[in-house]
């Protein structure tokens, strides 16, 4: 089945009804073993002693920042230049979703700051880069907001993502590009994690979960606004059925 | 190793778990209120006998 088969909202809203009770099992299974591997499993590290533990949620909300970016990106693309109908619902229930992760990222690693660099923020390129994605993230969500045709808006804030996009890279590879506090990647490189295992299983494990409680907030919030779409709908369409008994009711009394 | 003794920083470690669940059950509770405000929305404009364009069926 092609991708076009589900741009019809109603066969998208009963695909999503089907996976999400199985999206949302896997999700609660998945944090409990990633938490457990995380407080149980995981050993101290030898410098940050149990702060480390922050890592297992700062990490992978830090990478869900940048993965509903990228997501709002795509969608935008298909907005675009597809015109898929649900590409724009799609970039818009992601943004409140993407906003609340960068939140948790820059709040966790503001928190780690303090203990271990003496401080709870730097100016420096990687903290202030995803500063401005949480900005574009708010900037969006203000865009979608102050215009009432989901269309018109859409297709305004398709745009404005995909110039933000040019934020990721410069996210990714600021602790390369510049001198920061932030020490650089250690999981994602080309010669492989330089995590030990014991503590890279429980960050994976806990990034999956994250991963599936995006899905699982994205689809149910894709469903949502395809319903607020359909209530708009039959509104403008109550109010126009209206319309003319109004136009009757006023103009008799003149007659 | 006990879990439950997270060593000087424990309030650092505490508060970031804290506000995680907080904002993501702030998420939880964003996308069920909003589901439960429009499903009443759209029974309403049912009730008042607004029908859907090409009799699509209704969502729970």
């Amino acid at each position: 089945m092609a991708i076009w088969d589900y741009a019809n909202p109603t066969r998208f809203m009963r695909l999503a009804d089907r996976i999400l009770p199985w999206l949302i099992g896997i999700c609660v299974i998945a944090f409990a073993i990633g938490l457990y591997k995380s407080f149980f499993m995981a050993p101290e590290d030898y410098q940050q002693g149990d702060t480390v533990r922050i890592m297992f949620i700062h990490v992978p909300a830090a990478w869900l920042a940048m993965m509903c970016y990228s997501v709002m990106a795509l969608s935008s693309i298909g907005t675009l230049v597809w015109k898929h109908p649900l590409a724009d619902v799609s970039a818009k229930c992601a943004a409140l979703i993407g906003a609340a992760f960068t939140f948790i990222s820059l709040v966790t690693g503001s928190l780690w700051g303090k203990p271990m660099w003496g401080t709870y923020w730097v100016w420096d390129a990687r903290l202030t880069s995803v500063l401005v994605l949480f900005i574009m993230y708010l900037g969006l969500m203000a865009l979608w907001r102050t215009m009432e045709d989901p269309i018109k808006a859409g297709k305004a804030a398709a745009v404005l993502t995909l110039v933000g996009a040019l934020n990721l890279p410069i996210i990714k590879f600021s602790v390369d590009w510049w001198n920061t506090l932030h020490q650089p990647a250690s999981v994602m490189r080309l010669d492989g994690p330089t995590i030990h295992p014991d503590m890279l299983v429980p960050l994976l494990v806990m990034a999956f979960a994250f991963s599936v409680l995006f899905f699982v907030l994205h689809l149910r919030a894709m469903q949502n606004e395809v319903l607020r779409r359909r209530v708009r709908t039959m509104r403008q369409k109550a109010a126009a059925s209206a319309r003319p008994a109004a136009a009757t009711a006023t103009t008799q009394p003149a007659e | 190793m006990d879990p439950f003794d997270l060593g000087p920083h424990a309030g650092f470690i505490i508060a970031c778990y804290f506000i995680t669940i907080s904002v993501v059950a702030g998420l939880i509770a964003w996308v069920v209120l909003d589901r439960r405000q429009l499903n009443k929305a759209l029974n309403e404009l049912e009730e008042q006998g607004i029908k859907r364009a090409r009799g699509n069926q209704a969502q729970s």
